[in-house]
């Protein structure tokens, strides 16, 4: 094992003394904001659109607004990230003539991506709440929306929290491939202290152990809050 | 109060209520009996169009709901609505249950007042003489909140469950859940109230005490609207029976007379399975 000893110094070597680490909690920062934000833009979307697509469809609105959304959840479901990723980055922003940077650019496609992959997460969730609770809500005269918003919603995120913790967990680790925008990101990070030291078997084996505590880090969060989402449900 | 013309419901091709016409004034109590599937729960759901109907009209309040056109939620808050399965809101406690619809459409009601005030407060300076009125504020929302609070809880109290306040409708027996439905739609002060099978899915030593809190309403005179198989609570509570076959009307009246002289054979046929 004396080699591996010495992969460990050179690896020690960059990451210290030749401030990998800077570059390392960049790109930690950055794979955590890209899938935080992503998260919250894809629940933030996914919700509206489970919530359009579960509206009663006799009228017109309804119909062509459920249309809609499925081509989104089509096209979304339908491409590779790093398709959408790369489109969006070198197609979109210059035909609308806009400038990002490539992380913004992943925040908002990894936003965009997992709305499509929510909005059926969340739809199976309210579709699992007892048609019941709205018919509740609506006789004591609240509106769809509100009912929607205050009692199906948050009993439907109780039921699918296991499936959207699946979710981020997926978003976190499929940030590795935002290099392809140019973002920088652990993959990034850990690849520049390989190529610094020609050597890659230390760095590599730090950045998975690096993935698998993150995604424990978020599984017990999950776990923690659906305890507290439970309680509704036993006695006590 | 409520005047039921005309009124027909189908689900596709399956017709299901084919022209009733009925008339409730208030402190009725109406009992509505008939065979399953003869369309009485539907025809209660139309009424506060939980199901809209397709055909007919519902006068209420002098408003006719069946509209389509018609903002029905300003009318439901009119009317109270008890299910089979209680449908209270799992994700609330029970006073929170009580406590929702009473508090968020006053502060919605409060906002939108504020907000009318503030604009006519803006378009005023530019009216000369004339000025519009404002509307009177007298409340204001940490207000609302302690007055429906104090409600809930004493109506609570009237149902024997204050200590039950905070726990969530999962931890409460059939007959409770049930009778916290029935105070949460009297906490909105509602002209009528549909009672849709309101003991069906208890247990048989439960069914009393929903029955007792129904019974107390009655003498208070609430004006109630009740589908139901209990033809002993009919007998002894309803100022008027409807017997529903087949979409239609086959046959109401008094209790005394429709239980002690049916006319329509269908009926003398239901009545002797029923009560046999």
């Amino acid at each position: 094992m004396g080699n591996f000893g010495l992969k460990v110094n050179r690896f020690y070597e960059i990451f210290v003394e030749q401030n990998g680490y800077v570059k390392v909690l960049e790109g930690l920062k950055n794979t955590l904001l890209i899938a935080v934000i992503g998260l919250i833009i894809g629940i933030a979307i996914g919700t509206l659109i489970a919530a359009i697509r579960t509206i009663p469809q006799y009228k017109v609105l309804p119909r062509v607004l459920n249309g809609i959304c499925s081509v989104y959840v089509g096209i979304f479901r339908g491409t590779p990230m790093v398709v959408q990723l790369l489109v969006f980055y070198y197609v979109m922003l210059p035909l609308m003539g806009v400038k990002m940077t490539g992380v913004q650019v992943s925040m908002i496609v990894f936003g965009l991506n997992s709305a499509a992959y929510i909005s059926e997460i969340m739809r199976s969730g309210i579709m699992s709440v007892d048609s019941g609770q709205m018919e509740a809500g609506r006789a004591v005269g609240l509106s769809y929306g509100t009912t929607m918003m205050k009692i199906v919603i948050p009993q439907a995120v109780k039921n699918i929290l296991p499936t959207l913790g699946n979710e981020f967990i997926a978003l976190i680790k499929e940030t590795s491939v935002v290099s392809f925008v140019g973002a920088t990101d652990l993959y990034v990070a850990f690849n520049y202290i390989g190529s610094n030291s020609y050597e890659f078997m230390v760095p590599y084996l730090v950045m998975a152990l690096i993935y698998i505590v993150l995604v424990l880090i978020i599984t017990l969060g999950i776990k923690t809050m659906e305890r507290s989402l439970r309680r509704s449900d036993r006695r006590h | 109060m409520i005047d039921v013309i005309n009124l027909e419901k189908h689900f596709g091709d399956n017709e299901v209520l084919r022209g009733i016409d009925v008339t409730i004034n208030k402190g009725d109590i109406v009992v509505v009996i008939g065979p399953s599937g003869s369309g009485k729960s539907t025809f209660l759901r139309c009424l506060n169009c939980m199901e809209d109907p397709t055909g007919g009209q519902i006068i209420f309040n002098g408003v006719d709901i069946a509209d389509m056109k018609v903002n029905i939620n300003v009318h439901r808050r009119h009317m109270g609505m008890v299910f089979q399965h209680f449908n209270l809101f799992q994700n609330k406690t029970v006073i929170q249950n009580i406590m929702l619809a009473p508090v968020y459409l006053q502060c919605q009601d409060l906002r939108k007042d504020k907000r009318y005030n503030r604009w006519t407060k803006f378009t005023n300076i530019f009216r000369g003489k004339n000025k519009k009125e404002l509307r009177q504020i007298t409340t204001d929302a940490a207000t609302i909140k302690r007055e429906a609070k104090e409600n809930a809880m004493s109506l609570l109290k009237r149902i024997g469950l204050e200590d039950k306040a905070d726990a969530y409708p999962s931890t409460l027996s059939g007959g409770q859940k049930q009778r916290v439905a029935i105070v949460r739609s009297l906490a909105m002060n509602p002209d009528v109230i549909l009672f849709d099978e309101p003991t069906s899915a208890l247990d048989p030593e439960m069914v009393g005490e929903v029955l007792d809190l129904m019974k107390a309403l009655a003498k208070e005179g609430m004006t109630m609207v009740i589908v139901t198989h209990e033809m002993g609570f009919a007998k002894e509570v309803a100022t008027n029976v409807i017997f529903i076959d087949e979409g239609k009307i086959l046959e109401s009246g008094e209790p005394k007379e429709f239980f002690g002289n049916p006319k329509n054979p269908r009926l003398k046929e239901f009545l002797s399975k029923v009560l046999a």
